[in-house]
């Protein structure tokens, strides 16, 4: 892993750096965007200095509703990513340090489930949603995402807890603890890390989740991604407004991402690449 | 008459995965309250909807017009499959699937190998690369319809004006292709980053002992780096596949699923059976064939994950 001891070629670099920026162009271009007027946006040849206006920012709080919007975000990505969490932690817990010759098939059999495609019980789905009253409600998208999440949180957990001791869970039993006292005095502070994580890669995928949001929200319920789609109205170019919304909506998550790269790969390929 | 008696065996097919799946699970310990909730919540939520999927896609059944109701057989099959919009969709679905495959693993497996070397700003360049992966699919698709592929004013039209070529209309011309641009600009950063990580993994002296033998960085690449990530790339393969058999969001914003059908895979032709259509029947059907195509990758996958997890 120390630098040195690779071989460094000046040809490595260029090509390295120069993928990079072109990857992360469109969001550079973006952020730019979002500070300019209307018209220096839609302007060619393009502007690249400009004075920067905070006109579309102030706009996007004050006509477009966004407050309400970034709220539904919030709220549906951090009661889904809570409520997962208190499912998936005492099961992975006993997986982790009870397994049984079931726990195996358990763990591969929820794995199993989410390869279940959305689009394929979308209409099952619609319809309990319209029956129950939920269609357009935080409820469905809330219950939805945490089930979606749900054997990605068990196995993430799993992958961290596997890595506790099981000595130290076993010494707090011996001392007369219950199953719960030790999950909550003893595994929680020391599976932390791997519970913020799992927790950091649950609200990253809840934000950017696309599917179910278009479908099942239309305006009280609606998250940030069904707010960006309705930027796809043919009339009027609205690009300085587009780009602050998405500016918003995507640099909170962008931060989020950026710290939890190591987890993503090991939540994302369930424990197959470390 | 015939839906109790659906009821009732899918009735005892979950209570009977139930049991065997909790069964093991109650050790001396007691962890079967621990284990439970997870697993009924994800038998409810795997074998109901896909229950009622299947159910729907025997019967005649449209929002749109309640009166006809009834046993359809096999008729919303038949007519999907006699319908040139299925056929077409499935193409759709694969060339989207397979050139954002080919694009992300491609390019991701040089660029992961071409990071390891090590040169300045390492860390800050593998931010910015893995950086699109975490913007959400509607952002990234407008920002790349309206301010970089517009025809008119966007920032490729300028570009293709400033090399005096004619400016192309991207969704028009190239529909799919655009498509799978934005799609494989999603998913190069996920492909990059697994493979990657997969590389750290390898010893560092099995590279010089190669690099001794006179391999240069193309044959060190070929004959020591990708067999070294060939099950990264199995797993990046499968899990990709999965989430593209689904892309939804882009298409939505974009084209939705035009001109023509010429972006219209098998997700959002379900979406417009069922959502524009009200055809419960039809999307139903539909959606059996999408859950055939997932599941059929998603064996791979899971045979994949299985033998590496030492339970």
């Amino acid at each position: 892993m120390n630098p040195r001891h690779k071989s460094f070629h000046p040809v490595a670099a260029i090509v390295a750096w120069l993928a990079a920026l072109l990857m992360f162009f469109p969001i550079i271009w973006m952020v730019l965007a979002s500070f300019k007027t209307e018209t220096q946006a839609i302007q060619t040849p393009p502007v690249f200095f400009f004075q920067p206006t905070l006109e579309n920012y102030s706009d996007i709080f004050n006509r477009a509703d966004y407050p309400l919007f970034a709220i539904n975000s919030i709220v549906i990505s951090v009661a889904a990513t809570a409520i997962m969490l208190i499912v998936a932690v005492p099961a992975a817990f006993a997986m982790a340090f009870y397994p049984t010759r079931r726990t195996r098939g358990t763990l591969l059999w929820m794995l199993s489930t989410k390869m279940l495609p959305a689009v394929g019980v979308l209409m099952p789905i619609y319809l309990i949603a319209k029956d129950a009253g939920l269609l357009d409600s935080r409820i469905a998208l809330i219950v939805i995402y945490m089930l979606s999440n749900l054997p990605i949180g068990v196995w993430m957990l799993f992958t961290f807890f596997r890595e506790t001791p099981k000595a130290i869970i076993e010494a707090s039993r011996i001392d007369g603890a219950g199953v719960w006292d030790s999950i909550v005095h003893v595994l929680l502070p020391l599976g932390l890390p791997g519970i913020a994580s799992t927790a950091l890669l649950s609200i990253i995928l809840c934000w950017n989740e696309a599917f179910w949001s278009l479908n099942l929200s239309a305006h009280d319920a609606a998250p940030l991604t069904a707010f960006i789609a309705s930027f796809s109205a043919p009339e009027g170019l609205f690009w300085a407004k587009l780009s602050a919304a998405a500016t918003l909506a995507t640099l909170p998550i962008l931060l989020f991402g950026w710290f939890s790269q190591r987890q993503l790969v090991r939540g994302l390929t369930f424990g197959a690449v470390k | 008459m015939n839906a109790s008696r659906a009821a009732i065996s899918a009735r005892s097919l979950l209570s009977g995965r139930v049991r065997a799946a909790l069964r093991g699970s109650g050790g001396a310990v007691g962890t079967l309250p621990l284990v439970a909730p997870s697993v009924v919540l994800l038998l409810v939520w795997s074998l109901v909807p896909l229950a009622m999927t299947l159910w729907f896609s025997f019967r005649r059944y449209n929002l749109l017009n309640p009166m006809i109701r009834g046993f359809a057989g096999w008729s919303n099959y038949r007519f999907l499959f006699g319908d040139p919009a299925l056929i077409s969709s499935l193409i759709v679905t694969v060339v989207l699937v397979g050139a954002v495959l080919i694009i992300s693993v491609g390019f991701g497996a040089v660029l992961a190998a071409v990071f390891e070397t090590g040169f300045p700003g390492r860390g800050i360049a593998r931010v910015l690369m893995v950086s699109p992966f975490f913007v959400m699919p509607t952002v990234s698709a407008l920002i790349w319809k309206n301010l970089l592929m517009n025809p008119v004013n966007g920032l490729f039209a300028w570009i293709a004006r400033g090399i005096g070529l004619q400016p192309l209309d991207w969704f028009s011309s190239v529909p799919l292709s655009s498509v799978i641009l934005i799609v494989a600009w999603e998913w190069l950063p996920f492909a990059f980053l697994i493979l990657m990580t997969s590389l750290q993994s390898l010893d560092e002296e099995i590279l010089e002992a190669a690099r001794l033998d006179g391999a240069g960085p193309i044959a060190l690449f070929h004959y020591v780096q990708i067999p070294h990530m060939a099950r990264a790339i199995s797993v990046v393969v499968m899990v990709e596949t999965i989430f593209l058999l689904g892309v939804f969001a882009e298409i939505y914003v974009t084209t939705t699923g035009g001109p023509g059908t010429a972006t219209t895979n098998l997700a959002f032709l379900i979406y417009q059976r069922a959502l524009l259509a009200f055809n419960v029947g039809s999307a139903s059907a539909a959606g059996v064939i999408a859950i055939i195509l997932a599941n059929i990758m998603a064996s791979f996958l899971v045979n994949t994950v299985a033998k590496r997890l030492d339970v």
